[in-house]
């Protein structure tokens, strides 16, 4: 499963590379046959590094929590960057920066990834490092230095997409 | 009317890409920065790449559009834990009127 899975998506960015809107019929074949062997052949040997079992993301529940999380991500990226753009163009900077520490209950390592990445990408937060369920987190204005509340702030928005997405 | 909406939408991701830019050099040490720059830039670009899409419409121009895009989703966020984690190793402080650091006493 892993190795067709890295074949498929192989394959389809190929693909998107080498189209073209008046399609050259001839090039476009060549290109498609040099596709299909590289993607294979990669496919079949290297497939088996992809870090974990993605035969569970061909589940509809996990897509369609997919889908709905993407709307909540980028709503959140659109608010860090007018969180950002706020802290920048006030005059007297209002930021109070430090880095806090937070659990998450995320069991898969991708999922804990994925959330890494989400906060990375949303107001006010940059993750720093992620040792086993703990993400230590920069936060530009701390609200609380208390780990509950602190998760509470930044991973439960996330998490609870993520969990389906992952677990 | 598609060239002033593709125009309009590359018009806010420049603008993002610049107070980005002015966080890198407003902010006071390289965690802000790394925050300002990483969420900016990366909306910033991605506007910038929609905006293409949009001028182009779907042909070779704009599936490569949408590659970029994708690989700046993932990668960007990547880079920037990647930089504050090798920052915080290599001994670079936090600000001075930074209120905590949780990481620093686990070690």
């Amino acid at each position: 499963m892993k190795r067709f899975t890295l074949f498929i998506v192989l394959f389809f960015v190929w693909i998107l590379l080498v189209y073209s809107k008046p399609l050259d019929k001839v090039a476009f074949r060549q290109n498609l046959w040099i596709g299909l062997l590289v993607s294979l052949f990669v496919g079949v040997y290297l497939g088996d590094l992809l870090p974990e079992r993605v035969g569970k993301f061909y589940n509809p529940r996990r897509i369609l929590a997919f889908l709905g999380y993407l709307p909540v991500f980028f709503w959140y990226c659109l608010l860090a960057n007018l969180d950002v753009a706020y802290r920048v163009l006030h005059p007297r900077l209002p930021i109070r920066p430090g880095i806090v520490k937070v659990k998450t209950s995320i069991k898969s390592e991708s999922g804990r990834v994925a959330l890494a990445n989400s906060i990375t990408l949303t107001p006010g937060t940059l993750s720093v490092d992620l040792v086993g369920d703990t993400l230590y987190v920069h936060w530009i204005y701390v609200r609380s230095e208390n780990i509950e509340e602190a998760t509470e702030y930044i991973v439960k928005r996330f998490e609870k997409f993520l969990k389906i997405i992952f677990d | 009317m598609r060239e002033v909406i593709a125009f309009i939408i590359m018009g806010i991701g420049v603008t993002f890409d610049f107070l980005g830019c002015l966080g890198l050099v407003r902010l006071p040490d390289l965690y802000n920065r790394l925050q300002a720059s990483t969420k900016c830039v990366t909306l910033g670009t991605i506007l910038i790449m929609v905006g293409v899409i949009v001028f182009t419409g779907w042909n070779q121009i704009g599936f490569k559009a949408l590659l970029t895009l994708l690989f700046i989703l993932i990668t960007s966020p990547t880079a920037s834990h990647a930089l504050a984690r090798g920052a915080y190793k290599a001994g670079v402080k936090l600000w001075d009127k930074s209120v905590c650091d949780q990481y620093g006493g686990e070690k």
